[in-house]
């Protein structure tokens, strides 16, 4: 801050420029570097839990518990045994539930909010309100009456958590896909049905390249939240062996009954972590706008 | 949106009205199909299940008419629990609305790295709870935490005692299973605040500041007023998601000791492993609590105003 004041000093000492333009400008750098600095600090601070998961797993055995900030030196043990406790069929599984629920939800959320969207039919707002309501609804109010059922229906794990998480991660889907499928003219559909497409064919060809950006969305949220979903899953997945749980559940059984296997937890913690922060990395920009087209319409 | 269609000036014949009238079904049928077995249908066997009698196998006995619902009210630790579970959910919630809009405030100005700065914030929204909750578990480790070697280092706590050992004090181990609430709670929240600061026109501001209005008075007459739908939608997701939170107080305490940092869905989960139908009506009660809090909530705030709007 005091290169920045001196400079501006050195700028008013020397009179070539108009004192009141100079005024102004220090006042907002001065104002600017107070913000700069703040925001990256507490990004820092959100960061702080994470780095501390990547020091802890790094963290050689025989210094695991060690009163320490940072190891005197890094191991990758963690890492590379953690895939003989079964790890890469963890990540299997979830992958499945995880691409899957993402499938199930596209699959069904696309033509629904497609029609919603073109067509005021009877009962637009009472299907509108139902989905609404769902978003009220947690797996975890309901825990009890999913798994009777679910273990009524006899399916399998896998697929029992595919369903569930495509069920409750519908709404915000159709939501947002609603909203972005009204904000497409109508008219690109009909000029290109006058070219000679069909009624599907428009539908393909315009307006789901159209609504691409919001699709992408729906899909990485989806993706995302059914990935890191846990009390479902390790309801669910009570009878499967250790190798075929999802990621969630495998990372919560490292927790012995008198010791914790923090090293492989971290690592894995780590490890899975990664494939998400991609794909957030993916719609970040969109992240403002998927809120807004999914709170505000 | 879609202009209106035109109206039928003609009867068609029944069987295509019939016709016509369950076409959307072939477009939003799938939809509905899967709310109803998803999420609706484990309402009616929950509810069904909290007035049965049923062993902890989960094969059912046979009716139990309200002993369920009878039992739990008998529970020695409920009105603890619930208790706690209402200062859980007004102390998570209402934090982290009152920091995400200081925050929103901040990372909606202009500095350079601000995408970079942005993504950061999300980094507790991207990352499983479950893993963030087991971070914190071990940052509070009574032996070899970094919370308490920083403590320890300022002479604040010494290492290994009885002070340094947070998670083993109720009292302590729900401030900090609360700080982890709000934290992961603020990513979602900062954004949604976000969304809304960026629906509000530069013109309005400019109207202000020809007023003479400052900055702080211009906040509290325009910008807050206009981010009511934000704020009111993202508090109303946060009190949902806060009352059904479950992994930050399974990893950290498992509710313990006894019940003393269980909420009802921590409660509901550890009933579950023994009394099914006792845990069943536990769940139909969170299920009401969530319903009317969440009404009373949006009466209070006067939402359909703010909608409408």
């Amino acid at each position: 801050m005091s290169a920045i004041t001196t400079a501006v000093d050195a700028a008013v000492g020397s009179g070539t420029e108009p004192p009141r333009r100079v005024f102004r400008q220090r006042t907002i750098t001065r104002r600017g570097f107070t913000i700069s600095v703040l925001a990256y600090a507490i990004a820092l601070l959100f960061l702080l839990p994470y780095a501390e998961m990547i020091i802890a797993a790094l963290r050689p055995h025989d210094q695991l518990l060690a009163p320490n900030l940072l190891p005197s030196h890094f191991s990758f043990s963690n890492f590379t045994t953690i895939w003989s406790t079964g790890f890469g069929g963890n990540l299997i599984e979830s992958l499945e539930i995880a691409g899957g629920a993402t499938g199930v939800v596209l699959l069904v959320a696309i033509p629904a909010a497609y029609y919603s969207a073109r067509h005021r039919f009877r009962g637009r707002s009472l299907f509108l309100l139902l989905v609404l309501a769902t978003q009220m609804l947690q797996p975890a109010a309901m825990l009890v009456g999913i798994q009777r059922e679910f273990s009524s229906f006899n399916l399998p794990a896998t697929l029992s958590l595919i369903l569930v998480n495509a069920g409750f991660n519908l709404a915000f889907a159709v939501w947002i896909l609603t909203a972005y499928f009204s904000s497409i003219p109508v008219e690109l559909e009909e000029a290109a049905m006058i070219d000679g497409a069909s009624r599907l064919g428009a539908l393909g060809r315009v307006t789901i390249p159209l609504a691409m950006p919001g699709i992408v969305t729906a899909l990485i949220f989806t993706f995302i939240a059914a990935w890191n979903e846990f009390i479902v899953a390790l309801t669910l997945s009570l009878g499967l062996p250790q190798n075929h749980q999802p990621l969630t559940v495998a990372i919560n059984s490292y927790i012995g009954e008198y010791s914790v296997d923090w090293g492989h937890l971290f690592a894995g913690s780590v490890i899975a972590t990664i494939p998400v922060i991609i794909l957030f990395a993916v719609i970040e920009g969109r992240v403002v706008s998927g809120l807004t087209a999914g709170s505000i319409k | 949106m879609t202009t209106q269609q035109p109206r039928l000036t003609y009867r068609p014949a029944l069987h295509k009205r019939v016709a016509l009238s369950l076409r959307p079904l072939v477009w939003i049928g799938p939809a509905i199909a899967l709310i109803a077995v998803v999420v609706l249908l484990p309402v009616v066997v929950l509810i069904h299940a909290s007035f049965q009698n049923i062993a902890s196998d989960g094969f059912v006995v046979g009716g139990a008419g309200w002993s369920n619902y009878n039992s739990l009210w008998h529970e020695p630790a409920l009105k603890g629990v619930v208790f706690r579970t209402v200062i859980w959910v007004v102390a998570v919630v209402g934090v982290t609305v009152l920091i995400s809009l200081a925050l929103a405030q901040l990372f909606n100005q202009r500095f350079p790295f601000r995408r970079a700065a942005r993504t950061a914030l999300i980094a507790p929204w991207a990352a499983s709870v479950l893993m963030t909750a087991l971070i914190f578990r071990w940052a509070l480790d009574p032996y070899s935490g970094a919370v308490n070697v920083i403590l320890h280092a300022l002479g604040l706590v010494k290492m290994g005692s009885n002070t340094a050992d947070w998670l083993g004090n109720p009292t302590w181990a729900l401030v900090w299973m609360m700080i982890v609430g709000i934290f992961v709670s603020l990513p979602f929240t900062t954004y949604a605040i976000l969304a809304g600061l960026q629906t509000i026109p530069d013109e309005v501001y400019e109207a202000a500041r020809v007023d003479g209005a400052g900055s702080w008075r211009a906040y509290l007459a325009i910008t807050l007023p206009l981010l009511r739908p934000a704020i009111l939608v993202a508090t109303t997701i946060n009190v949902i998601n806060v009352f059904n939170s479950f992994p930050i107080i399974w990893e950290m305490t498992r509710g313990g000791p006894g019940y003393e940092t269980s909420t009802t869905t921590t409660f509901m989960f550890i009933l579950k492993q023994a009394f099914i139908g006792e845990s069943a009506a536990m769940s139909v009660v969170n299920f009401l609590l969530v319903i009317v809090v969440v009404l009373l909530f949006l009466r209070a705030t006067r939402w359909k105003e703010a909608v409408d709007a």
